[in-house]
């Protein structure tokens, strides 16, 4: 598999009237073609904002200081405006967490895909445009196209309008889509039949995906690779096994912990104390040193280092330290 | 939960309908009947829109029932009791919200949030009053530099404590618990449940969960009531819900909550259910999941299924169960 | 290096500590206010006419309806900053104290505004059924009919004053402030806060003065510093068509109206109040924006 985009200490502050935020605080992390990344993190953690960094859609409060971002060797983080209005949509889309905002009320579905290939495909014939559009339409799994295609977004379901987002998305063979929290807002019934769906596409047009959920079913079920996100820092990245079976940062293991088990019942669930950082004044050392149940004085000084325990299995935490054996139980 | 019990709150036929535009009704709850005993939790989960919450307010009156009884502690409660047994209910009914970010006033403290219930049952006054919601504060994890604090300050997690604080105040036996975790961080979510289950232990109190979170509910509750458009489905011990469904519905809801573990995820049979919801305004008669049901039959969209006991204390409303 | 790998206590109210600072909302919009300098410089300006009103007529040498024929039409001077008009009285003071009357006049048609305004959409939300929609009927009722020509029938029939100006100005003005606050009312009601407080046992009357109203202010605050340029402006056209205020009694639109019959010759008997009343106007407006912008709890994260 190759590197698609590939994340470098990426840095971002938000400018807030009491105080700059640092949102991301050095960030790294890469996509392989055909892979499904999922982001995890509690609201706050940066999550939404690196992947929003990723877009060019930050806040106008909100930017890049430090860090690249690389899509096949060119670094998205210098881009224009307007240069990255042509990444968008056809290198990189992004579906979003709520259906009912996310296409435009005025317009019929089929036109809001044609609007995208308009912008794109400048090579492609009107007639070409809408026979493209019905195809996405059958390919996200709505019946009866060319009826759904003068339909406007209020006629349908949350369910179904959140297949046209991704038919919209999907219009121009992205290389990249980027979900966030893209089942949140819907029902369990309802999130299975898009997880479904997303898994599918996947397989059939050959796209890379990041998808950024708070709720670790969804991961176990789609993701490839994982990266857990804490106070701006990604405190541990690993294969989708690995992270389930071999966790090894305390705050993946609190976040399992506080998931109730179906075996279970009854038990006290094994919650984190306190509340996350907050990140106008980040904490020197480790972000989750608070909230720990294995703080050290180190955590409290000095932030970890990015340490490996396993392939492909990164974790930033003083616990793996040599020095700190004797204390890991 | 044994027969002989009495139970603390008895709801018979509740219904609760709205009017939406011209001569449409949307029958928000159709027709619920259901016993909750003391000291126990009965958890109620659905899909948006199935009434749940609608159902958790005209219980406690913030709707005035279209049709039904509800009876608590052998007392009917309507709009026509006197104002001294009003005092009396409110107190001994409680009610804890979905929102931690509306359901405080952003311009009260937090102090006078919480004794908010305390001023208007004019129960503790002056010092008495702040020495009470310290030690509220301090029940929910807080303390008392909290106290002179506006709501904004707080994150989730700790709103919905300074929310369970205020329900506290008046020292209630009942408290019906909206979704309370729904808009929370997972390792928030947690901290909640086992404070509320920790209150239930410490203050005997019986709670009804509003959730659409399962595994959750199934955390918490003894027993689980599964609503589908204004209608109970399935009501049974979690357990027996848990392990045997019975109700289609049921069945299809449990196959889809994704389970936190990868390969159990990759090996599991969904059943999928097509299409979404019906517009609830139009349904009149039948079972109103056979649109919807991979067994239905022509029979079971003209006849309306009953609650009937599948197995002791195990109910279903389909038709397929004899 | 080894001392850092033990094992620290972390105390428990690290864990819930709170970062923010401590601040009302009030003082949180004022903070916002302030980074706003448009509207900080805006709310300066207002203060310094504010000022000049009150102080200006009683610290010269020259009353309002003092006439000096030796001295008609100077242009500004030493002695006669803004100059003098057709009679020779001192414009610096007439300006002055026509300011203070179109202020005066504006803030008591803003107050009546809000006054009756707030009552009547409190009243009508918070009842509700029936009461409400016949409300809202007579509301529409007096919409439909033209604002201008209600106040010109007023202005007719009663006698020519400042008071007439005002309930002219509000017969008709309160019916925006009652539209805004019904609506910011029907939504707080089906708030969660507002479901708590009804749960625990909280009075109506409780409800609407410790729920309702604080969360209303903001709207009625910024509809209000609306209401007041638009007032001024109202009464300005009316005394420039010659039915407002009258000589030798000095309003910014009496003052207009005579500067621009000598506009000219002597053009200086109109700018200066013409730089007062735009001035006014534009500072409000700006200042009404900001403070939109810093008290919306929609904004407040």
């Amino acid at each position: 598999m190759s590197r698609l985009l590939e994340v470098n200490q990426l840095r971002v502050q938000i400018e807030t009237q009491h105080g700059t935020v640092q949102a991301v605080r050095g960030v790294s992390f890469h996509l392989d073609e055909q892979e499904t990344l999922a982001i995890v993190g509690e609201s706050g953690s940066g999550k939404s904002i690196s992947v929003k960094s990723i877009m060019g859609l930050l806040p106008k409060n909100g930017k890049i200081v430090e860090g690249s971002i690389l899509l096949e060797g060119k670094d998205l983080a210098k881009y224009s405006e307007r240069q990255m209005q042509s990444v968008r949509g056809s290198d990189i889309s992004m579906i979003f967490q709520d259906p009912m905002t996310s296409l435009n009320p005025t317009m019929t579905i089929g036109k809001q895909i044609v609007e995208v290939l308009k912008e794109h495909r400048k090579d492609m014939s009107k007639a070409q445009m809408k026979e493209r559009a019905l195809e996405l339409i059958s390919l996200v799994g709505i019946s009866n196209p060319e009826a759904r295609f003068d339909q406007y977004p209020h006629q349908l379901s949350g369910g179904m309008r959140q297949r046209v987002v991704i038919a919209v998305a999907l219009a121009c063979d992205p290389r990249i889509l980027i979900a966030d929290e893209p089942t949140t807002a819907l029902d369990v019934t309802i999130q299975a039949q898009i997880l479904d769906l997303m898994r599918d596409l996947q397989k059939k047009i050959k796209t890379s995906i990041i998808i950024i959920t708070h709720n670790l079913g969804v991961v176990a079920n789609i993701a490839d690779r994982v990266a857990v996100m804490y106070g701006g820092q990604l405190v541990e990245t690993a294969d989708v096994r690995d992270l389930f079976y071999e966790t090894a940062h305390p705050y993946t293991k609190g976040l399992l912990a506080s998931i109730p088990k179906a075996s279970e019942k009854g038990s006290e669930l094994t919650a984190i104390p306190g509340t996350p950082p907050d990140l106008m004044e980040p904490p020197k050392g480790c972000p989750f040193a608070a909230r720990c149940t294995k703080t050290m004085e180190v955590c409290r000084q000095y932030p970890p280092e990015d340490m490996l325990c396993g392939e492909n299995h990164h974790v930033r935490c003083w616990l793996l330290d040599e020095r700190a054996k004797a204390l890991r139980e | 939960m044994s027969a002989d019990k009495k139970p603390l709150l008895e709801v018979k036929h509740l219904k609760k309908y709205f009017h939406v535009g011209k001569n449409q009704t949307l029958k928000a709850v159709r027709d619920i009947s259901l016993d909750i005993y003391k000291g126990e939790t009965l958890g109620l989960v659905g899909e948006s829109g199935c009434g749940k919450s609608t159902f958790g307010r005209t219980v406690i009156q913030l709707y005035e029932p279209t049709d039904g009884t509800v009876v608590y502690d052998g007392q009917v409660i309507d709009n026509r009791l006197s104002q001294a047994d009003r005092h009396t209910y409110t107190r001994k009914m409680q009610m804890i919200f979905q929102d931690p970010y509306a359901s405080l006033n952003p311009r009260m403290k937090v102090m006078d949030i919480i004794a908010e219930g305390m001023d208007a049952h004019g129960i503790f006054k002056g010092q008495e009053r702040k020495k009470k919601v310290i030690e509220l504060l301090e029940t929910v994890g807080l303390s008392e530099e909290h106290a002179n604090r506006f709501p904004h300050e707080f994150s989730g997690g700790q709103r919905q404590r300074v929310g369970i604080a205020r329900a506290l105040a008046v020292d209630p036996e009942f408290i019906i618990c909206d979704e309370p975790i729904s808009a929370l961080d997972v390792s928030i979510q947690a901290q909640v449940i086992n404070l509320l289950k920790e209150l239930q232990k410490k203050r005997n109190l019986t709670y009804l969960f509003i959730a659409h979170d399962l595994s959750m509910v199934k955390h918490i509750s003894d027993r689980i009531g599964v609503m589908y458009l204004g209608s109970m489905v399935e009501l049974a011990d979690s357990e027996s819900l848990f392990d045997d469904p019975v109700h289609p519905y049921t069945q299809a809801l449990l196959s889809a909550i994704p389970i936190p573990d990868p390969d159990v995820e990759k090996n599991r049979n969904r059943i999928m259910l097509e299409g979404s919801l019906p517009d609830p305004i139009r349904l009149t008669q039948g079972c109103l999941f056979a649109g919807r049901c991979p067994y239905a039959e022509e029979f079971c969209s003209k006849n309306t299924p009953e609650m009937k006991e599948v197995r002791p204390g195990h109910f279903a409303a389909c038709h397929r169960v004899e | 290096m080894d001392e850092l790998f033990v094992r620290v206590h972390v105390d428990e109210s690290e864990k819930e500590h709170i970062a923010h600072p401590n601040l009302t909302a009030f003082q949180e919009g004022w903070l916002r206010l302030k980074k706003n300098k448009a509207a900080v410089a805006s709310l300066f300006t207002l203060i310094t006419i504010g000022l000049l009103a009150l102080l200006a007529p009683v610290f010269s040498a020259y009353s309002y309806k003092e006439t000096n024929y030796d001295i008609i039409y100077q242009i500004p001077s030493a002695a006669h900053l803004f100059g003098t008009d057709q009679f020779g009285r001192d414009l610096w003071v007439r300006t002055w104290m026509g300011t203070r009357i179109s202020l005066l006049i504006a803030f008591v048609a803003a107050f009546l505004d809000l006054t009756v305004g707030v009552v009547y959409g409190a009243v009508s939300a918070l009842i509700g059924g029936k009461v409400d929609a016949v409300m809202q009927r007579f509301i529409e009722i007096l919409v439909g009919i033209p604002h201008l020509i209600i106040v010109i029938l007023l202005m007719m029939i009663m006698p020519a004053g400042i008071w007439t100006i005002v309930v002219a100005l509000s017969i008709t003005g309160w019916v925006n402030m009652a539209r805004l606050v019904r609506a910011e009312i029907l939504k707080l009601k089906n708030q969660e806060f507002v479901l708590a407080a009804r749960v625990l046992g909280t009075s109506t009357s409780r409800i609407i003065w410790k729920h309702l109203i604080p969360n209303t202010v903001g709207v009625i605050v910024i509809n209000a510093m609306f209401t007041i340029p638009s007032a001024i402006f109202t009464e300005a056209f009316l005394s420039f068509i010659g039915i407002g205020m009258q000589e030798p009694k000095a309003s910014l639109g009496v003052l207009i109206n005579n500067g621009y019959q000598v506009l000219r010759n002597f053009p200086h008997v109109l700018i200066f109040p013409a730089i007062v009343i735009v001035l006014i106007m534009v500072c409000f407006s700006i200042l009404g924006d900001g403070l939109r912008d810093a008290l919306d709890p929609r904004m407040r994260k």
